[in-house]
């Protein structure tokens, strides 16, 4: 068995103790993501895609299995030690978009190298904040505030933000949930770029047509994987906007 | 993060809520605003007061003879006639002792150039001069020649000299002191009204022998006046005349005391003392007050920003990081706040002294209190806000709606 991926879960569980009733919200996901897969993390609500997610992003702690992230063993770090990791090693992406108001977008994208443990100089920072802008088309709208940003350009920065610090992985929570469909599949094709320029991602979907522009599906009930399996007739964003744009078009001659 | 990276963040969170920032740090301004401004005005007019004790003369020790009774009637101190010349040469021949002056003192009439005042008449030393750090503004003080030989010569403070000589030059003249005429050979610096109120240049000064034998016909004297010969031997002096005097009289119960402007001087202090004391009782009042504003402030600052800290957290700030974040906001808040505040009062103590005349002075010392005691109340005030912003869960402040 190969032991460079990403994620590596073995026999993960989580359970709260809320009252008298001990909640079993993952029991047991084993689950395996290689360097440069594209997964998405399907269920409905109360599936345990949430809790999962959490732990993936070291956001919480499995009460029981193990968790290797890149090759380290986070499943017994403390706080300071999860926020190091979550700082060095993961880039997140929310469905909120969860950007800083009144903060000029370059600034966001600064925002994890005000954490990084080995300093940065100021005019670094700048730099590599604004090559992560350019990167998801961004860079001529570095000074502008949240609320001066559509929906796409606030989750492009986003996605810039959680580039900045050359993360082993992309973690987005729903990131079309507040979208358009046309906006959407821009994301997508954001999302599908950066994973052929080699950077691995996994997303939270409950929507099956934006799954379709992953590799890998996997699907969860009652806490437990049921079904994991590639994508076939995968959706290229590209092609599919240009299909889109066609229609528009065709639309307004007639 | 960088320290000045934190610094620069605390000041454009509070720049976003101007007023609200404003109206928190304005229990901090006020409060050390009226402190500098209070400190400012005592401490003027505390110098003032000191100035006036060092105007009496420095290293001053007073003996006083005892107090006299005849039947039932008590005299009061200097009254009772156990001081004498001798007892003043005894002193002078102590160690330490710089310059003595017996005196004597009698109000009396005077007269000259057609007009008369009541004046004190004051018989000295040449030494009292330098007792009493009184320099002459024209002539000058009699000699030890004109006391060995009883002459009739005076020295005039400048009171007096308006009283009797408006717009003249005394100096030449004669004086008449009990129809005695007296020569005017000098005339003092003005040095105006004493601690007790009393106008120092409303005085004129005869050779002691001359007052003794010429005016009072006395064979003792009212108090000597002693100048040690420096600040720290004073008290030692004292102790020395007390046991020579002592001797001396033979007497039981002591028939002097012995002052010095020590006693003064402490009693200046405790009185400064008490102003202090009861301003530090202000400024910490007037800065828990504030203190209360910035904390409550903070603790909606944190709930506002739950989301913010969510974020942070997310991309992997520290718990140390959010709380010196929130810490330095706060601190950012009330040493701010501070500063205004001795500006401020600086500039308020400066209006009541154009206004009312009232010297004023800030010491460099409170402005360091203010500063610091608001920067701890700023760390005080700020702590709880900030660990209780440290303390929340990533996952339910990103959740925060």
């Amino acid at each position: 068995m190969p032991t460079n991926a990403v994620i590596e879960l073995a026999e993960v569980h989580k359970t709260y103790h809320t009252g008298e009733v001990d909640v079993h919200a993952v029991r047991g996901v084993s689950l395996q993501i290689f360097p440069g897969e594209f997964v998405a993390v399907m269920g409905s609500s109360g599936s345990g895609k949430s809790t999962l997610m959490n732990m993936i992003g070291c956001l919480d702690r499995p009460t029981q299995g193990k968790y290797l992230l890149d090759g380290t063993d986070v499943s017994k770090l403390n706080r300071d030690e999860l926020a190091d990791i979550r700082n060095q090693k993961i880039g997140f992406i929310f469905q909120g978009f969860n950007l800083l108001a009144r903060t000029s977008a370059l600034e966001n994208t600064e925002l994890p190298m005000l954490y990084t443990r080995q300093r940065l100089h100021h005019g670094e920072r700048h730099e590599r904040a604004l090559r992560a802008l350019e990167m998801v088309g961004l860079a001529k709208r570095a000074d502008h505030h949240p609320n001066q940003l559509s929906g796409g350009q606030q989750q492009r920065v986003a996605i810039a933000r959680s580039l900045v610090n050359q993360p082993a992985l992309l973690l987005a929570d729903e990131p079309t949930g507040n979208l358009d469909s046309q906006t959407s599949i821009e994301i997508m094709g954001v999302f599908q770029k950066l994973n052929d320029a080699g950077i691995t991602i996994v997303m939270v979907t409950h929507e099956l047509d934006i799954a379709r522009y992953t590799k890998r599906t996997v699907i969860l009930r009652d806490g437990k994987i049921v079904s994991d399996e590639a994508v076939k007739d995968r959706s290229i964003a590209e092609k599919e906007l240009k299909q889109l744009r066609e229609a528009q078009q065709a639309v307004q001659l007639a | 993060m960088r320290f000045w990276a934190t610094i620069r963040l605390a000041i454009r969170a509070l720049r976003r809520n101007k007023l609200r920032s404003i109206l928190t740090m304005l229990g901090i301004i006020i409060g050390v605003g009226s402190v500098i401004a209070a400190v400012s005005i005592t401490t003027g007019a505390t110098k003032q007061v000191e100035d006036k004790v060092a105007s009496l003369g420095q290293n001053v020790i007073t003996v006083f003879s005892g107090n006299f009774t005849s039947g039932a009637m008590r005299g009061g101190w200097g009254s009772a006639p156990t001081l004498t010349v001798d007892d003043s040469d005894a002193i002078a021949q102590l160690p330490n002792v710089a310059a003595v002056s017996p005196e004597e003192r009698d109000r009396d009439q005077v007269l000259a150039n057609g007009l008369n005042w009541n004046t004190l008449i004051l018989g000295e030393s040449p030494d009292y001069t330098q007792i009493r750090n009184w320099n002459m503004a024209s002539g000058a003080m009699f000699s030890d020649q004109d006391v060995r030989s009883i002459a009739k010569v005076a020295v005039l403070g400048q009171t007096v000299v308006d009283q009797l000589f408006p717009g003249e030059n005394p100096v030449g003249q004669t004086i008449r002191v009990r129809d005695i005429p007296f020569k005017i050979v000098g005339v003092l610096e003005p040095k105006g009204f004493n601690l007790f109120g009393q106008d120092q240049d409303d005085t004129v000064i005869i050779p002691y022998t001359s007052h003794m034998k010429r005016v009072d016909y006395r064979t003792f004297v009212n108090s000597i006046q002693v100048e040690a010969a420096t600040a720290k031997s004073i008290s030692t002096v004292q102790q020395e005349i007390n046991s020579l005097l002592a001797g001396r009289h033979r007497s039981i119960e002591p028939d002097f005391t012995v002052r010095t402007q020590l006693e003064l001087a402490q009693a200046m202090t405790a009185t400064s003392k008490v102003m202090s004391v009861l301003l530090a009782a202000i400024a910490s009042v007037s800065l828990i007050v504030g203190g209360i504003g910035i904390m409550n402030i903070m603790l909606v600052s944190v709930t506002e920003r739950t989301r913010e800290i969510g974020i942070r957290m997310a991309v992997g700030a520290r718990a140390r990081d959010i709380l010196i974040q929130f810490l330095v906001e706060a601190v950012t808040l009330s040493a701010f706040g501070g500063l205004i505040g001795i500006a401020l009062g600086m500039i308020a103590s400066q209006i009541v002294s154009s206004a009312t005349g009232w010297p004023t002075l800030t010491p460099f010392v409170w402005i360091g209190i203010a500063s610091v005691s608001s920067a701890v109340v700023g760390i005080i005030s700020g702590f709880y806000p900030a660990w209780k912003a440290s303390q929340l869960d990533p996952i339910d402040a990103l959740r925060y709606e």
